[in-house]
């Protein structure tokens, strides 16, 4: 199923939480933050949530600015 | 006074900082030199920005290189409209990093110019929600003035466009905005030169907030060095209060004794 990560459309496995695909992308869950459906998702609650088809999440983390 | 921190604190938000000079984390050479900079700048206030995770990149965290002693001040560069800057000042909190927001409302790619009317309307809700809000603003006295309405917790209007290093190019405004608003007056945007931040403070401003002119110097961390003591100086200078300006002479020698005979 396609889920829209970051603006693009991506495949992901169906039945995978959130929490597994920001293992998958390498990510430590320490240095993002996570938006999904224009809800913010707390730390603890990765692992609860398992994306639907068409879902919209966002990864974001800080980066260089001014 | 030849330490690298100002005698006098500067407070925000309830916190007292003992430097007058906020940084950024953009533009950087490297990243890692980051520590290297906080140190020779002596500031106590950084700011970072918010943005996607790009999976294809292996890109550093620039958390890594910020000590946790340190103010971050997260930006809400990328918002076009009040709305979008709330959502990321939220996502900013949501990552622990405490509810100090700069709000960057910006229609304008050509200049970057700030959007007033929308950098109010954000900050009334961020304040209340709870957020220590720093908004970026044009050197418009009545933006500055609704803002501190808002409750905001310092204005940080821009000396000239960002990144340009063209020094106080709103200096009438920003004098005005000086003597008449209440919270902390952060210059932000366009200081170029120690000489420029140095002015900025010598005519009342409390901090300015210097990034490219550090980041794109030929050795940013002896200019970031060079900006603390130019912050300081003209905080010094301000505290000591300047004499007045003539535009007759005023002798600095004794008008009298002179070795020629009066007539």
């Amino acid at each position: 199923m396609d889920i829209q990560l970051n603006g693009q459309p991506t495949p992901v496995a169906t039945g995978i939480t959130i929490g597994d695909l920001i293992r998958k992308k390498g990510l430590d869950p320490a240095t993002i933050v996570v938006e999904h459906n224009m809800a913010i998702i707390k730390a603890a609650d990765l692992d609860q949530i398992t994306l639907k088809e068409k879902d919209t999440l966002e990864i974001l983390r800080f980066v260089g600015g001014g | 006074m030849n330490s690298i921190h100002s005698m006098d604190s500067l407070t925000i938000g309830g916190h007292a900082f003992d430097s007058r000079l906020l940084i950024g984390t953009g533009k950087y050479p490297a990243d890692d030199m980051i520590p290297t900079i906080i140190a020779a700048s002596g500031s106590r206030i950084i700011t970072v920005a918010l943005r996607r995770v790009d999976f294809e990149a292996t890109t550093d965290n620039v958390m890594q290189h910020i000590p946790d002693d340190m103010q971050l001040l997260p930006n809400t560069s990328g918002a076009r409209n009040a709305q979008e800057a709330v959502r990321i000042a939220r996502l900013a909190r949501a990552t622990g990093c405490g509810n100090w927001v700069k709000i960057e409302v910006i229609p304008d790619s050509k200049y970057l110019l700030p959007d007033g009317h929308e950098t109010v309307r954000a900050t009334e809700i961020l304040v209340k929600e709870g957020f220590v809000v720093l908004p970026y603003i044009n050197a418009d006295p009545i933006v500055a003035r609704q803002l501190e309405a808002a409750g905001a917790a310092a204005v940080m209007p821009l000396a000239a466009p960002i990144g340009t290093n063209r020094g106080l190019t709103t200096r009438e405004m920003l004098q005005i905005i000086i003597d008449e608003i209440k919270v902390p007056v952060v210059v932000d945007a366009g200081l170029g030169k120690p000489s420029q931040a140095c002015e900025a403070m010598e005519m009342g401003a409390d901090a300015c907030l210097v990034n490219t002119a550090i980041a794109s110097a030929a050795d940013p961390v002896a200019m970031a060095g060079a900006f603390a003591a130019a912050i300081r100086a003209g905080r010094d200078a301000w505290c000591a209060g300047p004499g007045a300006i003539r535009t007759s002479a005023a002798a600095s020698s004794p008008l009298t004794g002179f070795l020629y005979e009066q007539e």
